[in-house]
């Protein structure tokens, strides 16, 4: 609720307090940052931890990231392990269904640029960004739970720095 | 039943069918069977009464040497507790064996695993596709030789 918190002040200018004023951008942001549903779909030995932040512990459900088993339901896609070529086709063709907005998190270093597999993977892509954009890179292998929490609130601030008036990069 | 009881026995029923024993080594003893006996042989190990191999524990491809390559089964019986290791060498000209997914269903996928990464065929597998890697793969990755190709499907491979 930072936006509204922040607007308190001007709220109570109008008497009967069901007004807030804000910027487009604000709310629009504010409502993306704090609904990421995110792709169900996990890959490697990173899935692991990935399932380890989502269960009661650590809890992703607080920051409103849900699993949806559909990609024209999602906001974010968690690449969380090793990319295959054999899956990178699939996850190119994910990444095309999903509606915009969407925001690209790899997790590990598989998803980064090839991981332990980086010589000798005859089959693995070294590093999704070659396939999809990429938003955030969590480094790992795999990454702690708190690990990809980072990553995910690193990428609410970058959402929370978006302008419809400015084009992304 | 030791691996070498098991060999006498063997050498009795399919004589040339069944090669050299090596006994002196690191690993687990084995023997070598031809190419075009290995099912016979399989189907005698699984239902002889003194040695019902009735689990198929591995079944491995390898790049054997410079101009073959082998198949390795790992054998255990569950009535009688004992293990085998038998090895099929190929050469590479002609890299065919006899399937003995009829005998083991286990091996079923174990051939198609070999078949996808080392790349010999199992003559009477019921479907010898890939398994691990795409359809349109080419060539055989666990082959020494083995060259990773620049690019797949417009995607770099190599780092
Ligand atoms: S980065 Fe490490 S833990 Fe993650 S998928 Fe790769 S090998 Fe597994």
């Amino acid at each position: 609720m930072g936006i509204l918190n922040k607007l308190d002040n001007r709220v109570e200018q109008f008497e009967s307090g069901n007004i807030i004023i804000t910027s487009a951008d604000k709310l629009l942001n504010w409502s993306r940052l704090s609904s990421m549903w995110q792709m169900f779909f996990g890959l490697a030995c990173c899935a692991i931890e990935m399932m380890a932040t989502s269960a009661s512990h650590y809890d992703l459900d607080r920051f409103g990231i849900i699993p949806r088993p559909s990609p024209r339901h999602v906001d974010i896609i968690l690449i969380s392990g090793t990319v295959t070529l054999k899956m990178a086709t699939r996850i190119k063709r994910l990444w095309d269904q999903m509606p915009e907005p969407k925001y690209c998190l790899s997790m590990g270093s598989c998803a980064n640029c090839g991981g332990p597999y980086w010589e000798h993977g005859y089959n693995v892509l070294k590093g999704v960004d070659r396939i999809i954009p990429v938003d955030v890179y969590v480094p790992g292998c795999p990454p702690r739970p708190e690990a990809l929490l980072e990553g995910l609130i690193k990428l609410q601030e970058r959402i929370r720095e978006q302008s419809l008036a400015k084009k992304q990069a | 039943m030791e691996t070498n009881e098991v060999y006498e026995k063997l050498k009795r029923v399919f004589e040339d069918g069944i090669g050299e024993i090596k006994t002196d080594v690191p690993v687990y003893p084995f023997f070598f069977v031809s190419a075009d006996k290995i099912n016979a042989v399989s189907l005698f190990l699984r239902d002889e009464e003194s040695l019902q191999f009735d689990n198929l524990s591995c079944l491995s491809g390898m790049d054997y040497d410079k101009d073959n390559l082998a198949v390795v089964y790992h054998l255990y019986s569950y009535v009688h507790h004992h293990k085998l290791v038998v090895k099929v060498v190929i050469p590479k000209s002609n890299p065919v064996v006899k399937t003995v997914s009829d005998v083991w269903a286990a091996a079923d996928w174990h051939e198609r695993e070999a078949y996808d990464l080392v790349g010999m065929t199992f003559e009477g597998h019921p479907d010898l596709r890939r398994i691990l890697l795409s359809e349109d793969w080419e060539g055989h990755p666990l082959r020494k030789d083995y060259k990773v190709p620049e690019f797949y499907k417009g995607m770099k491979v190599p780092y």
